[in-house]
């Protein structure tokens, strides 16, 4: 996916970059409001995430500007304030969702997915290995045909995998991963859900390798 | 809110007590002027017979031969007659011999009022000298009359002129109290217009008032006008100092997510595991210290309005739904058609979020959190979970500030979070009960 990201404070800018990039997406950087809407106005998103507090004025210019200008991009506010009232006033100047800082990036990326899903059509998300296509926004599969749908933590798996095929996944990676830091779970939790995913993929030409005190591999036939 | 000022009278009273008290002095003395000038009147016509009396019978008196003679004329005596039948005295002394009367008669020079015989009688005396062939001498006459027909008429009076001030003093009393009202009227009103503010608006006051309350209306517009530059100060000092503080966090967070991602040795992961879970303790707690901050002032002045629990409770899910997907847990909501109620929004969608929120965060993964809405008898809104429940010996004091439940350990929290539920639940005049579900599970109740 192409990301939009209007954040002015550096550190925080090129951590998110950095993160996005890591998951295979497109992440092009705004530090003013200026520089916002010049991107916003060239470029296409899937997305835009911006920062509230701006050196030249405040994000929600930026919003109302975006939305007068008939673009339906969808924007994911993040926010530092956490007061109730100033949530509501921002998604009632057309932003889809908010994360108050720190944020999860799971929790966004989840986010995310669910406002690309309410509009759906905007994005072509859909990727191809062989016979099998998954598209991780609808959160289903297409496998021979079939069309079978994916729990959020299969999905997540499987878009891990899909990214880079052939690369070895630790165990502990994944569930790091599946799994909020203030859950107590053990490794073999995931050998459930790469089972799951095995079922799925049973009829195709995908397959998921297990390594030995490694981890996993998604591999082509 | 009139606790701790100071009452000193009242301006109502104050102003109704002088006006009444001036009127009633003024109908007393108005009662004792005419009273005193209509005596005086009268006694002038009962004088002014009295002496005309004296004289016609002093006219009478004629020396004859040396002696004094004299012939009573008829009116001199009847023209004191009076309905009272006030009876008559005489005393008709030559030189300073009694001719003829009542030599007990007091004798006065002029007009004047003696007791006599038992009552008050008026006197009026007049002496004229007589002069014959050889004889030089002195009448002197007294007529005396009771004054019963005087007393009637002066009580008649006395009367009517009581009347009369009575009348006045209470026309003046309405008066009075219209007055007092009319001039207390535009500081109820004002009063009325700034107890009716929502805690929020501190805009002037617009309406027009008198004159006089000019300086007050003045100085308390100036004094909302301060408040509101202060309270808006301070809201952009505490969004500046979150955002100073937060983003911050924000890199430090996601630095490490990105680290965890590349590291390999598990030490290493599991010191940024717990640095991660460090910021999100810190970030909560302060985001949940500042709410429940917000909500304790907040329930003190409700800020009510009609809205629809079912939009709500949707908004909520809608919300949280992201968040329960990444466990593949399902928000169930059970609720058809609208169900209004009266109450404050936001610190309603805080209290529900709160308890949504724990409940996520107990529950395992592809689980169901039911929320459903109970109208009857009271509105209700239940969540039911299906995680590990409430510690049975704990449940009584969950709701306590910063108490957290024995397997809350290891689960990123306040314990603010019941508390600014039930917190929000009590300034609504509801409660909020815990209990554990018989086939396992927590479940919530907030009731209104």
């Amino acid at each position: 996916m192409k990301f939009l990201l209007v954040e002015d404070n550096a550190d925080l800018a090129a951590a998110i970059c950095s993160r996005m990039q890591l998951d295979g997406h497109v992440i092009d950087h705004a530090d003013t409001i200026q520089d916002a809407i010049a991107f916003s106005e060239t470029g296409e998103y899937d997305l835009i995430l911006l920062d509230i507090m701006l050196p030249d004025g405040d994000g929600r210019t930026f919003l109302q500007r975006h939305r007068a200008g008939k673009r339906d991009t969808p924007v994911i506010v993040l926010t530092a304030r956490s007061q109730v009232s100033d949530r509501i006033s921002m998604l009632d100047l057309g932003a889809d969702d908010y994360v108050t800082k720190p944020f999860d990036h799971e929790e966004l990326q989840a986010r995310c997915r669910a406002v690309l899903r309410r509009k759906s059509g905007t994005a072509q998300t859909v990727m191809q290995i062989g016979d099998v296509a998954f598209d991780p926004v609808a959160g289903h599969l297409t496998v021979a045909g079939e069309v079978v749908n994916l729990r959020n933590r299969e999905l997540r798996l499987l878009e891990l995998l899909f990214n880079a095929p052939g690369q070895i996944f630790a165990k502990q990676k994944l569930v790091d991963r599946l799994f909020s830091y203030d859950e107590d779970v053990s490794e073999n939790a995931i050998e459930v859900y790469i089972g799951r995913l095995r079922k799925h993929l049973e009829p195709s030409s995908l397959r998921i390798t297990t390594l030995r005190g490694l981890g996993y591999r998604l591999d082509h036939d | 809110m009139t606790e701790g000022v100071q009452v000193s009278g009242s301006l109502r009273n104050r102003l109704a007590v002088t006006l009444t008290g001036g009127a009633a002095v003024l109908a007393v003395l108005l009662f004792i002027v005419v009273r005193s000038y209509a005596a005086q009147i009268a006694q002038q016509g009962q004088d002014s017979i009295l002496s005309a009396s004296v004289t016609s019978i002093l006219d009478a008196a004629v020396i004859r031969d040396g002696v004094v003679e004299i012939d009573f004329p008829y009116a001199s005596f009847s023209m004191l007659s009076t309905p009272m039948d006030d009876r008559i005295f005489y005393a008709i002394y030559q030189d300073d011999t009694l001719l003829s009367g009542y030599g007990d008669l007091p004798r006065t020079a002029g007009t004047a009022t003696r007791a006599y015989q038992g009552s008050a009688v008026r006197l009026a005396t007049a002496s004229r000298v007589l002069i014959g062939a050889n004889v030089r001498t002195r009448i002197s006459v007294t007529v005396a009359q009771t004054q019963d027909a005087l007393s009637g008429t002066l009580s008649r009076i006395s009367r009517n002129v009581a009347l009369f001030g009575a009348g006045f003093f209470a026309l003046a009393t309405l008066l009075s109290i219209w007055a007092t009202a009319a001039t207390i009227e535009p500081l109820q009103r004002l009063t009325t217009s700034v107890t009716r503010r929502g805690p929020q608006d501190l805009s002037p006051v617009a309406k027009p008032v008198p004159l006089e309350m000019l300086p007050l209306v003045a100085s308390l517009n100036s004094l909302m006008a301060r408040l509101d530059q202060s309270l808006r100060q301070s809201e952009d000092f505490i969004a500046e100092a979150a955002h100073r503080v937060r983003t911050p966090l924000a890199t430090v967070r996601s630095y490490a997510e990105a680290t965890l991602q590349r590291v390999d040795r598990e030490e290493n992961r599991q010191a940024l595991r717990s640095m991660i879970r460090a910021i999100d303790e810190s970030s909560r707690a302060a985001g949940q210290l500042l709410d429940h901050a917000m909500i304790t002032f907040r329930a003190d002045h409700l800020e009510r309005d009609d809205l629809d629990l079912v939009d709500l409770l949707r908004e909520l899910v809608l919300r949280l739904t992201p968040v329960a997907e990444m466990k593949d847990i399902e928000l169930h909501l059970r609720a058809d058609g609208p169900v209004i109620i009266n109450g404050d929004p936001i610190l309603l969608q805080n209290a529900l979020r709160n308890l949504i929120d724990n409940a996520l965060k107990y529950a395992p993964g592809e689980s169901v959190i039911g929320i459903r809405i109970i109208t009857e008898p009271r509105f209700q809104v239940e969540i039911r979970d299906q995680g590990p429940g409430f510690p049975a010996d704990e449940i009584a004091n969950l709701t306590e500030r910063f108490s957290r439940g024995r397997n809350a350990v290891g689960t990123i929290g306040s314990g603010l979070g019941l508390t600014i539920a039930q917190d929000v639940a009590a300034a609504h005049g509801g409660s909020l009960a815990l209990s554990n579900l018989p086939e396992g599970g927590a479940c919530v109740t907030f009731s209104l």
